[in-house]
């Protein structure tokens, strides 16, 4: 028994001078038994579910398999009325935050950048009040007026705070990579006003960040449930959660419809956007 | 070449020539203008300050205020309250979550990170990771629940196929009602959110610093345990503190999931204000400032480690 530990330990002895011959790191060119277990169990984790979701969606009971519920879904009372209003309050969030960030961000990073510290705290606090403390206080501190209160535009308001931190992220993105005060002085001195100088020659710059900023707020107002479920306004996510939680087969042709709309805006900025893009928008 | 050189020059001359005397008129008339000029960056800096100081700041306040003040002055009972058993159980519960579904994101999210940035990956399997996690981050809330209702619920496709073969999860424990099935559906949006944030981190590790520690005769482990892992540290704190904070404040994904039937914060929060339990709404306002304190603590910790993620960036 002693003998054979004493082998084994002085072969590792022996073996240890000796280096494994191995390529040089940036010269590996295929990937590790590890990399491709890793690899295989993430594909399964995220496939699976989208699979059975979309095997679910066509299930028509028994054996057969079709499109009805599809079809059932884009003619429930409720679905484009729903999805309208989500797509309305997107434009709406969308207007809101470019005029209340575009100008104030460029003014900042060109004459004020000791504000922008306090800009980027700003920024950060809808993460540090969450959702739901949000329309908590919300609803404590506005019990009127009832043009504001009573209409889904309301929901505006909380959503610009939800998206704040990603399109904030996105413009400053966008408005570092340019060279604001160049351009502005080359602008001025060519006779341009304030108006000519963002409309013209800093917007159509500034295009790749703003759509990245567009197609986040797009993605976090249509899957937003949060605001609009305790405000009990009718969005698309209420509608998803409302009809899902009866009918097993559209909750999940609704799923993949929702998921599908989340990869075309997705789509939209990959396909605008630079490297490093911000790709995080929010609404757990 | 000359030619456009000579339909350049006049150009030139026709825009400097209106141009000089626009200046001086401006200057000698514009007053008002001037100072308009110098006033409507400050408008909308001002704008964008009210904006968020009425509908963000001001709200934050009255729910702190609120928890103080009782029907007789100033109280700590409201905040004491949250020490009852079963707001306790609710923070108890979020912080699990939190921890628990950010410490798979950060596993699952670095592993598949690393993998996919190896330099013999393919590059279309590349470009296949990156575009689903920014798809699959921000498929959250009640789609992401009603996908997983569907493969791990009760009666969802893979629990049945697991039953044939003589697997019951639901047996052995397993539900997706509770915080490990909740922790599991969270890693749907957390894996890919970290592996989005740790991407650049990891491209940071230089290849010539794994050359010289395997010149040097380190093994992998020695690596990774001594120069990968500490340059990585601060990026993966920052991370998991993120993904935590993204966790422990959802609402959505968990109330489609258990129909609002589980203890957490956010489920609470919004039972009281919905009117669904008998409670005064500074319990509420209790409930909110203790998450608002928890998520202040995170993002002090988060802009501390901050610092040191940039410190190895090229």
């Amino acid at each position: 028994m002693s003998g054979a530990i004493i082998t084994a330990e002085s072969e590792a002895v022996a073996q240890a001078p000796v280096p494994r011959p191995r390529k040089a790191y940036g010269a590996r060119t295929s990937l590790s038994l590890f990399n491709w277990i890793v690899l295989g169990l993430g594909g399964i984790f995220f496939f699976v579910p989208l699979l059975v979701t979309a095997l679910f969606s066509l299930w028509e009971g028994g054996n057969t398999y079709g499109w009805s519920a599809y079809d059932k879904m884009l003619h429930t009372p409720g679905f484009w009325d729903s999805l309208f209003l989500s797509l309305r309050l997107a434009a709406e969030t969308i207007i809101l935050s470019f005029i209340l960030m575009v100008p104030a961000m460029i003014f900042v990073h060109l004459k004020a950048p000791k504000l922008k510290p306090l800009f980027e705290f700003i920024s950060n606090l809808p993460f540090v009040i969450p959702a739901i403390a949000l329309i908590d206080g919300l609803t404590t501190l506005y019990t009127g007026p009832t043009w504001l209160i009573s209409t889904p535009n309301y929901l505006v308001i909380p959503y610009f705070f939800l998206a704040l931190p990603y399109a904030y992220r996105s413009l400053d993105v966008g408005l570092s990579t340019l060279d604001v005060r160049t351009l502005t002085e080359a602008c001025q001195s060519l006779g341009a006003g304030w108006g000519q100088i963002i409309f013209l020659v800093l917007l159509p710059n500034l295009r790749t960040a703003l759509v990245g900023a567009v197609m986040l707020i797009l993605t976090t107002v249509i899957g937003e449930f949060t605001f609009a479920s305790v405000l009990l306004f009718h969005t698309f996510a209420v509608f998803i959660n409302d009809t899902g939680q009866n009918e097993i087969t559209e909750a999940s042709a609704l799923t993949i419809f929702a998921f599908l709309l989340v990869w075309l805006f997705m789509l939209g900025v990959i396909l605008t956007g630079r490297k490093g893009a911000a790709t995080v928008g929010g609404a757990h | 070449m000359s030619q456009t050189g000579e339909t350049v020059k006049p150009q030139l001359g026709s825009l400097g020539g209106p141009q000089a005397p626009r200046v001086v008129t401006s200057a000698g008339s514009g007053g008002f203008s001037a100072l308009a000029g110098r006033m409507v960056p400050w408008f909308f800096v001002g704008l964008f300050l009210l904006f968020v100081v009425a509908f963000l700041i001001a709200p934050t306040v009255v729910l702190v205020v609120q928890t103080f003040i009782g029907d007789n002055g100033f109280t700590l009972s409201y905040l004491t309250g949250l020490w009852d058993y079963q707001y306790r159980i609710a923070f108890e519960n979020s912080i699990i979550l939190g921890v628990a579904s950010a410490f798979v994101g950060l596993v699952g999210g670095t592993f598949l990170a690393y993998s996919t940035l190896q330099p013999g990956a393919p590059p279309i399997l590349r470009s296949i990771v990156t575009s689903f996690s920014a798809v699959a981050t921000n498929f959250a809330g009640v789609p992401l629940a009603f996908a997983f209702i569907s493969t791990l619920g009760s009666l969802g496709m893979v629990t049945i196929a697991l039953k044939h073969i003589g697997i019951n999860i639901y047996a052995m424990g397993f539900s997706l009602y509770s915080l490990t099935g909740l922790t599991v559906t969270f890693a749907y949006f957390q894996i890919p959110l970290m592996l989005i944030i740790i991407t650049p981190a990891i491209e940071g590790l230089r290849a010539q610093w794994r050359e010289a520690s395997d010149g040097l005769g380190a093994t992998s482990l020695q690596y990774w345990r001594l120069i990968g892992l500490p340059i990585l540290a601060p990026s993966l704190l920052g991370g998991f503190l993120l993904l935590f904070g993204s966790a422990f404040s959802a609402f959505a994904t968990p109330y489609a999931l258990t129909d609002g039937n589980i203890a957490l914060v956010t489920i609470d929060i919004s039972n009281v204000l919905s009117g669904n339990v008998m409670s005064d709404p500074q319990v509420g306002a209790a409930l909110s400032t203790g998450m608002i304190l928890v998520m202040a603590v995170v993002l002090i910790i988060y802009s501390l480690t901050a610092r040191y993620a940039a410190r190895w960036r090229r």
